[in-house]
């Protein structure tokens, strides 16, 4: 549908967030445009959202948002580094400052806005920058490289953003506020003190109330900040991000009609002064407020195309609620989280300890929600929002939707959310338009996200996307299946009882009783860990062996090339000189590839399947066992050095390391599982990134569950503070079999926990409270795995039969002639497929020692 | 034996039937051929199967390594390196149409297997 004529000429100058949507919208609607953009950078639109993730290893590329091929698909022409200087607004053309003119029927302005820099003097020296554009980034990348310390001036959501991206940097950061608190417009004041907590015990220093008056000449670092109150910070590069201004300069050239402070005038169709010119996103002023969001920038854009096409949709104000991490610290904002509006009142929960502070700021009847402030903790953001914004009545008891989960705490469904209620805000999608996406076809998030775009720009809705789209599939009868596989029709966790209540001893008899099949490698490997969990036989027992993975089969871990790595246990990464010999003469009697792990042990790489029991037999006569690096099961327990060498250290970390590792090494679990122990706050074990964490105080040891590294980082919650050892082990037995026999296959600690009903609170209750009366059945089936512990290497070697099976032929004591080393950094490597085929000089030779 | 058998084919004997666990593999080595051998329990019966050891995705001599199970009525291998499926019948590849790896006929004759090359 469109009322235009004939191809209507379509100049956008500008190609930030808002003016692509603004392109892509357009190039939707309607097929009688010509459409022009003319793009200030060198740069199409990319993600300034986040633009830090640039710092944490995102590319340009990664950013970017859109493709010169994609633009000519849709047939719009667009120029780079195309700076428009003038407009000719009688004879409808734009100017730019290499001297090209571009005629226009309708032209778009979304220019953007502009980092603020406050006039102080020495504000405009090298190494002082701003942060708006991917070549800023570029800029502080360098000087960051020559800096040791660096300044943001600005505390609001983007100079915190900023500190984040000098803190990866490596670069000890400060913040430097005027404001006497961080997010002045977001937070409160309490909200304000707590986020500045958080993010000091990160490493930031944080100073507010300070007006910069000059930044001169430094004597420890290159510059000197100095302060209106004549205290002094001292700093190698300074970043500001003290607001943003529109860049409104065209406009204002050309007499279009400005704010006081600035701003492009519109109205609702995004019009401005001109009929025939419009602006939209950070450079347009509406009801003279400036919306420095992407949402609300995606909205006009939208209301402009409409305009153009002959649609109704108007801007007419946007939310401009936020949810945010910042430097891995939630913080959320809704509505009127001053408690300006007359009457508002307001309930608050606030954990110290733990840094969580949440506000609800309800009406004067207290029928509604208007606002709310939540730091530390934005798991309820969501719901509240949705309060919000759908104007739903509040429950009986409003102060249960920010406190801690306690077990009845009423979730607002997916189902109580009417039609109209905006899940997406960024691509502006309906409940309504996900079910009809549903009804039209789509049968998983992953549909509903590629149709209706919802969750695919700031990714803030995805929980509440998925429990829509959950929820509606439920209704109209698609099961999401919860079988392991084809073979059993249950989840592990009722394999699990099955195998405990039922005594089943081995996978033929689970197989025949309640499955079908042959099994396959999904069933069979956590068939293997449930019944080594229960019972921990020795995992090769002609009966358990072919549940195994590879990697359980060969007791080590299978590389590209098919070889094998060694690692051996290390328990706590102590080692004697007598045993590091050992493993470097092995290392060199086979020539293997030597490295450090991240667990505080040692690799040997390249060990071909022959090979293993040789090379294991020296190390177990060496008094080494087995590592279990190939398993599901215990890792490693790293440590510290402690209160035996560390000056700082106020508990033995390294023996209670070792005792740990000990303990629990050989114990089979639906994942790995890695331990830290740290001797005092300095935490240089770095336990809280560990499923379990054990810190020292003075007093004792902190527990900590349920971190993770790796792929989805996660920090570990506090579970109990100040034990003694004995309690310690007491509930980490607890909580490790707890987990063992409740997870779902391959679910590591931090994924368990972020799905168990009731979260942390019900597993202090279950551990510390024995609230399902079943901590003497845990305890006592820990001892029973802890007592059948057996070195399966060890046990391995003394079996003639087992050994038989490390030989590569069945009939032949040839070699595996496709496996074939280079030689490198004075090791070895596998040698590439091309180096093979081509015999590279540096090929070795493969011979049997 | 099968009618599969090609004229220049001829039975080698690898090894006895105890030296393969029931449900695992191992590896026999004919001339510069590598062949997987698994010994698979179907309806308490043994049935045995041989492929080549070559994996074509991973290229590297690995899938007598890997486990046994059933997709459907196909019984199948899954390659330690990066779990495609083999059918050990026909040695298809399961997931892809582009790969697939040979497959020999196998027998026991006295307790001892031979494989047909």
């Amino acid at each position: 549908m469109t009322t235009l004529a004939s191809k209507t000429r379509i100049l956008v100058v500008g190609n930030g967030m808002v003016g692509h949507h603004f392109v892509e919208q357009l190039h939707q609607s309607s097929e009688n445009v010509d459409i022009t953009v003319l793009c200030g950078e060198s740069r199409l639109a990319y993600d300034r959202v986040h633009l830090s993730s640039y710092f944490s290893g995102s590319s340009a590329d990664d950013l970017a948002l859109t493709t010169a091929d994609v633009y000519r698909d849709w047939g719009v022409n667009v120029v780079t580094n195309a700076m428009v200087t003038d407009l000719l607004r009688d004879e409808k053309k734009a100017l730019t400052a290499d001297g090209q003119v571009f005629s226009y029927d309708k032209l778009v302005l979304a220019t953007g806005s502009y980092p603020f820099v406050p006039p102080i003097p020495g504000n405009d020296q090298d190494h002082c920058l701003v942060y708006r554009t991917i070549d800023d980034l570029v800029a502080i990348e360098n000087s960051a490289k020559e800096s040791k310390v660096g300044v943001v001036v600005g505390g609001g959501l983007l100079g915190l953003e900023a500190a984040n991206a000098l803190k990866q940097a490596g670069l000890e950061t400060h913040v430097v506020e005027f404001a006497p608190q961080l997010m002045a417009v977001q937070l409160d004041e309490t909200g304000g003190d707590v986020l500045r907590n958080k993010i000091e015990s990160l490493g930031v220093t944080v100073h507010t109330q300070k007006a910069t008056q000059v930044i001169e000449a430094g004597e420890q670092s290159r510059y000197r900040m100095v302060f209106a109150d004549d205290t002094f910070l001292e700093t190698d590069m300074v970043l500001f991000s003290a607001g943003i201004r529109p860049s409104d300069q065209l406009a204002r050239k050309t007499n279009l009609a400005l704010g006081e402070r600035g701003g492009i005038v519109i109205d609702d169709n995004c019009l401005t002064s001109d009929p025939d010119i419009f602006a939209i996103g950070e450079c347009a002023l509406w009801q003279n407020r400036i919306f420095g969001l992407v949402a609300p920038g995606y909205t006009m854009a939208r209301a402009a195309v409409s305009a153009l096409v002959g649609g109704d949709t108007v801007f007419t104000g946007a939310d401009m609620s936020t949810k945010l991490k910042l430097m891995g610290v939630e913080v959320g904002s809704i509505g009127d989280a001053h408690e300006r509006t007359t009457g508002a009142q307001s309930y608050t929960y606030f954990n110290q300890p733990e840094g969580v502070y949440k506000k609800l700021v309800v009406d004067e009847n207290q029928q509604k929600v208007i606002g709310a402030v939540l730091v530390g903790d934005t798991s309820d953001y969501d719901t509240l929002l949705q309060y919000a914004l759908n104007d739903i009545d509040l429950p009986e008891n409003p102060e249960s939707l920010i406190l801690p989960s306690s077990g009845s705490a009423p979730a607002l469904g997916a189902d109580a959310l009417p039609d109209t209620a905006t899940i997406c805000s960024c691509h502006n999608v309906a409940k309504s338009d996900i079910v009809t996406a549903i009804d039209e076809g789509c049968c998983s998030l992953g549909d509903v996200k590629s149709c209706t775009k919802a969750s695919t720009g700031c990714g803030g809705c995805t929980a509440l996307l998925k429990n829509v789209v959950d929820s509606e599939l439920e209704k109209r009868g698609v099961e999401v299946s919860k079988a392991i596989c084809e073979h059993f029709n249950h989840t592990r966790q009722e394999l699990f009882h099955i195998v405990k209540v039922n005594g089943i001893t081995t996978f033929d008899e689970l197989l025949e009783k309640h499955g079908k099949g042959l099994g396959c490698e999904i069933c069979k490997p956590a068939a293997g860990s449930i019944l080594a969990s229960v019972y921990n036989d020795y995992i090769l027992k002609n009966d358990h062996l072919p549940l195994q993975d590879t990697n359980d089969i060969y007791l080590g871990n299978m590389q590209k090339d098919g070889t094998y790595s060694v690692v051996p246990r290390v328990a706590g990464g102590e080692i004697t000189p007598e045993k590091l010999i050992i493993l470097g003469e092995v290392a060199k009697k086979y020539n293997l590839y030597t490295k450090i792990t991240g667990g505080q042990r040692i690799d040997l790489f390249g060990a071909r399947v022959e090979q293993l029991p040789d090379i294991w037999q020296i190390l177990i006569d060496g008094g080494f066992e087995t590592g279990h690096a190939y398993a599901k099961s215990l890792r490693t327990v790293k440590s510290c050095v402690g209160s035996t060498w560390c000056r700082y250290g106020v508990q033995d970390s390294v023996k209670t390391a070792i005792d740990l590792e000990n303990r629990y090494k050989g114990l089979r679990a639906p994942h790995k599982i890695k331990f830290g122990v740290s001797g005092c706050t300095r935490e240089c074990a770095e336990a809280q990134s560990k499923d379990i964490g054990v810190i020292a105080t003075e007093n004792g040891w902190n527990l900590y569950v349920c971190g993770n590294g790796g792929m989805k980082p996660r920090h570990a919650d506090l579970f109990a503070t100040d034990l003694d050892t004995e309690t310690l082990v007491k509930y980490i037995d607890r909580v490790l079999m707890f987990y063992v026999r409740t997870a779902d296959r391959l679910q590591r600690t931090s994924v368990w926990m972020d799905n168990l009903e009731g979260g942390l609170a019900y597993l202090q209750e279950v551990v510390m409270n024995d609230s399902l009366n079943i901590n003497a059945d845990l305890e006592a089936q820990m001892e029973t795995v802890v007592g059948a512990y057996q070195c399966e290497w060890k046990t391995t070697l003394d079996s003639e039969e087992s050994r038989k099976r490390f030989r590569q032929f069945v009939n032949s004591d040839n070699l595996d002639s496709n496996i074939q080393f280079v030689s490198e950094r004075g090791q070895v490597r596998p040698a590439t497929e091309v180096e093979k085929s081509q015999g590279a000089e540096n090929l070795i030779a493969v011979e049997v020692i | 034996m099968t009618a599969k058998t090609e004229v220049a084919a001829q039975w080698h004997d690898v090894c006895g039937i105890d030296d393969v666990v029931t449900n695992s593999g191992v590896c026999a080595l004919i001339n510069d051929q590598q062949i997987a051998l698994f010994s698979v329990l179907q309806a308490k019966q043994q049935y045995l199967y041989a492929i080549s050891n070559w994996d074509p995705v991973g290229k590297a001599n690995v899938l007598y390594r890997g486990l046994i199970g059933s997709i459907g009525d196909d019984v199948v291998v899954a390659s330690p390196l990066y779990k495609e499926h083999y059918v050990l019948a026909t040695g298809k590849c399961v997931e892809r149409d582009d790969v697939s790896v040979i497959s020999f006929p196998v027998k026991i004759d006295g307790g001892r297997i031979l494989i047909s090359l």
